[in-house]
């Protein structure tokens, strides 16, 4: 990694007082403040601190050991996605989704799913869209599982991250016995998913969901009484509701700060607003509220499973549009015109009407829209992504400001940012 | 795509009566820009309803205040911008360039898309930073991508490319690959 300049000359601080008082004159432009350390020092946390989850470079002014002021620098992880979009038919976009927010695959899969689905007025069956609910709660667990132990270890509390692993480990094997992948499943299609779940799969679920509210527990007892967990996030890196709405906040971020938000509940999308879950609201808005929210949220989210779980009535899993979806193997066989379709959306894809659609999702870190315009062919005139991580760290500097350099690590914890995300 | 597009034009009293009825149809965000657009003409130049979203073509010179405007309003309450992308249309197109703001109203949980259409010779837009401070780093993301300039943005510079990275990444002249290895100095 190689350093790159950022814009102008960081400030430089205050002048020494006595210092300069005995030798020469000050010229009036300068300002003398009166500082325990007399100076300010300018320092490059990151791109490689561990606490910074990935390569995400902040510049902070410190006065001793107070922010005075802390600049995001982020790109070292862009790799063009938004562009490659462009250059990919629709089906083969789903598997740069993935490699977005690598800790919620399927949630971008779906919003980019859903976007296309959108612009082709395509009708999902009933089944298709109660797996997606499944695999998308069990994913947000797994995102908020990952958020909790490495916030945890960031903060120093290092059992916290194996209960939270373990537990992931068993969501992860759930998504890989239902796609094939752990985390790239690239698991909904177009129309649909791309394959029914395995047999057995719901036993396996359900052997999930009865462990897994005694793991809940667990970590709160390690973490929720927990004095120095609680001097370390409580009153830290606070943010206002309006102000949280103003810097385009969403997700646990600006549920933490008081403000009832969930895209699941404002826009419904795939029969949210059948399932019966609540969305937790804190109105602190510092560190400790934020982790409030997502310890209920995995609760909740247990919840929709164990709903969708109930929901699952044997059926087709793929759209009934022989252009658009893949056929099924069988039928490939059998029928020319199936292998037709399959050879037609392979080799060129499908068009897509032209038009221009943004789909919202919450996310497990917030709301992640997908912007997709098409002009008509097999491939997106355009594809952009409204990243929740993106828009929260934005307003890290805003909750910096006057916070201990400890306390910015708590911060970014609680943010839950990913970098793949961020520079997409 | 572009239904209601036509009528929208000709609005004076009479044809605002008759179209009473078709506005009740109408989604409440395409509504509320009606309103705003009866009361300011030359604010709206377009209303685009498609795909179940509504869309609203301004100005250039009018962003802000079509922004300021729909925050505050007291029915819409678009307090929350969403989003804010750049499009190139394409090399020959004219005109080339779109900057799409997506706003959302975090009580009322209504969407509604600005669209402002830049030619290629004159690629500046008065920033919303003021209006929303979100808007801060998507339009740095917009400028470094596009060459979209945001005037008077507080901190206008490259944010995802480096400083000194040739060329704007996601227009449709630049190559995949680029025009060289980059190299890292």
């Amino acid at each position: 990694m190689v350093w790159r300049p950022i814009g102008p000359v960081s400030p430089i601080g205050p002048i020494n007082k006595k210092r300069l008082m005995s030798t020469i004159n000050i010229p009036p432009q300068f300002e003398i403040v009166d500082r325990p350390l007399d100076t300010q020092m300018t320092i490059s946390m990151g791109p490689q601190h561990p606490s910074t989850h990935g390569v995400l470079r902040l510049e902070l002014v410190l006065d001793g050991e107070m922010v005075v002021k802390a600049t995001p620098d982020i790109g070292y992880l862009h790799t063009g996605m938004e562009k490659l979009f462009e250059y990919k038919k629709y089906q083969q976009g789903i598997v740069i989704t993935d490699r977005m927010d690598y800790l919620n695959p399927l949630g971008n899969n779906l919003a980019y799913v859903m976007a296309v689905e959108k612009l082709l007025g395509l009708e999902i069956p009933e089944r298709a869209l109660v797996i997606r609910v499944l695999m998308c709660e069990l994913q947000r667990i797994a995102s908020h599982l990952v958020w909790l132990g490495t916030h945890a270890l960031d903060i120093g509390a290092m059992t916290v991250f194996f209960y939270c692993f373990r537990e992931r480990e068993k969501i992860l094997n759930l998504i890989e016995a239902a796609s094939g992948g752990r985390l790239t499943p690239s698991y909904f299609r177009i129309g649909g998913l791309m394959m029914d779940l395995p047999p057995g799969f719901e036993r396996r679920v359900q052997q999930f969901q009865d462990g897994f509210l005694k793991s809940v527990e667990e970590f709160h007892t390690l973490l929720t009484g927990n004095r120095i967990f609680q001097k370390r996030t409580q009153n830290v890196g606070r943010i206002s509701a309006k102000d949280a709405i103003d810097w385009g906040l969403s997700g646990p971020c600006l549920r933490g700060s008081g403000v009832n938000l969930d895209v699941r509940r404002a826009n419904p999308y795939t029969g949210y607003e059948t399932y019966d879950f609540e969305v937790p609201i804190e109105h602190d808005g510092d560190v400790w509220a934020r982790y409030l929210v997502r310890m209920r949220e995995m609760k909740e989210s247990h919840k929709i499973v164990a709903q969708a779980l109930g929901r699952l009535k044997p059926g087709p899993v793929k759209a009934d549009a022989p252009k658009v979806v893949l056929p099924d193997r069988e039928a490939m066989k059998k029928h020319m015109d199936a292998l037709i379709h399959h050879f037609l959306i392979v080799a060129e894809g499908f068009d897509v009407p032209a038009g221009e659609v943004y789909h919202p999702i919450e996310a497990s870190k917030g709301e992640l829209g997908v912007y997709v315009k098409s002009d008509g062919g097999p491939k997106p005139a355009r594809v952009h992504f409204r990243g929740p991580s993106f828009v929260n760290l934005s307003a890290l500097p805003h909750m910096s400001e006057g916070a201990m350099v400890a306390d910015i690590v708590a911060i970014i914890g609680s943010l839950d940012i990913v970098l793949g995300e961020i520079d997409r | 795509m572009t239904t209601g597009a036509g009528d929208e034009q000709i609005v004076d009293n009479s044809v605002a009566e008759q179209a009473a009825p078709d506005l009740d149809q109408l989604s409440t965000p395409s509504r509320l820009v009606t309103a705003l657009k009866r009361e300011h003409p030359h604010w709206i130049t377009e209303i685009i309803e498609a795909f179940g979203e509504a869309t609203a073509v301004v100005p250039r010179l009018h962003i802000v205040e079509v922004c300021t405007a729909l925050k505050f309003d007291v029915e819409g309450k678009f307090d929350f911008l969403a989003d804010l992308c750049g499009v190139d249309r394409g090399v020959e197109e004219e005109p080339r360039f779109e900057v799409n703001y997506h706003l959302f109203s975090t009580t009322r949980h209504h969407r509604l898309r600005l669209k402002v259409v830049l030619h290629e010779n004159n690629v500046h837009v008065p920033t919303v930073t003021g209006v929303w401070r979100t808007a801060n780093w998507h339009e740095r993301e917009t400028f470094d991508l596009f060459g979209i300039v945001f005037d008077e943005h507080p901190d206008l510079r490259r944010i995802l490319l480096p400083d000194d990275w040739q060329g704007h990444a996601l227009r449709k002249d630049f190559p995949l690959r680029g025009y060289e290895p980059y190299s890292l100095k």
